[in-house]
């Protein structure tokens, strides 16, 4: 189960998770990002209600972070030990900016 | 003690052999770290099985995803030390631990999409055995509990 929660003012786009970011949830962050992502220069992830994350949910926020370094900045704030763990793992705490 | 979970292998599945497996984790007590960490080891594997194991051939001989499916087992034991996942399924022989590791030092332009999966589970699993034994490919992760 994943909850999608964004608000989109012009330019700026926050996107709050809330549960899983898996197999099967990952396809709906996705399309959600794709269609709400033409013209955004700030982009803010708030992960803070973020339980859980796969290789299915990094493939998400690595096509999202290099879509945003071409036309803007892609924040993550409030990610927990255990996700932290994972971008650390993986090497994505280095690509992602995380605050 | 040993208790086990057999479904066809589809993505659809996935959650419900998550749940089977997290539920029989919390039960030996293991803490959210580890259960994240063998959460997402199952997964990746998983869903690698569900893609792949029972996938018909293209011409080049290289498998297409969800083009077949069959049988797989999940097996959740425990002793002392360690707790195990061991998946079995009757698909075609892969060794997962062949496949290369991906470079996680590159910057987002130069990352490939794929093969993280089975790099994390690498990387998060005490150890993790693979054999191929009666037509069944039976890959075991360990972690220390």
């Amino acid at each position: 189960m994943l909850n999608i929660n964004e608000t989109k003012d012009g330019a700026n786009l926050k996107i709050a998770l809330e549960g899983r970011l898996d197999t099967t949830t990952a396809p709906q962050l996705e399309e959600k990002v794709n269609g709400l992502i033409d013209g955004v220069t700030d982009l803010k992830f708030d992960f803070e209600k973020l339980e859980y994350i796969s290789s299915a949910g990094l493939r998400v926020l690595l096509s999202t972070q290099k879509t945003m370094n071409k036309q803007g900045k892609m924040v993550i704030n409030n990610v927990s030990e255990e996700v932290m763990e994972i971008f650390d793992v993986t090497g994505f705490s280095d690509i992602l900016t995380i605050e | 003690m040993k208790k086990v979970f057999e479904c066809e292998a589809t993505v659809e599945n996935l959650t419900n052999a998550s749940a089977f497996a997290e539920a029989e984790l919390e039960e030996l007590g293991c803490g959210m770290r580890q259960m994240m960490q063998l959460s997402v080891a199952l997964e990746e594997i998983y869903v690698n099985i569900a893609h792949y194991a029972y996938a018909k051939l293209d011409d080049n001989g290289k498998p297409i995803p969800n083009t077949g499916v069959g049988p797989m087992k999940l097996t959740v034991d425990s002793d002392e030390e360690n707790v195990y996942l061991i998946f079995e399924d009757e698909g075609m022989p892969y060794n997962p631990l062949e496949k290369e590791d991906p470079d996680v030092t590159l910057a987002a332009e130069d990352r490939e999409i794929g093969g993280l999966g089975i790099f994390m589970v690498k990387k998060s699993m005490d150890d993790v055995l693979y054999e191929y034994k009666d037509n069944k490919n039976i890959l075991t992760l360990v972690k220390k509990l």
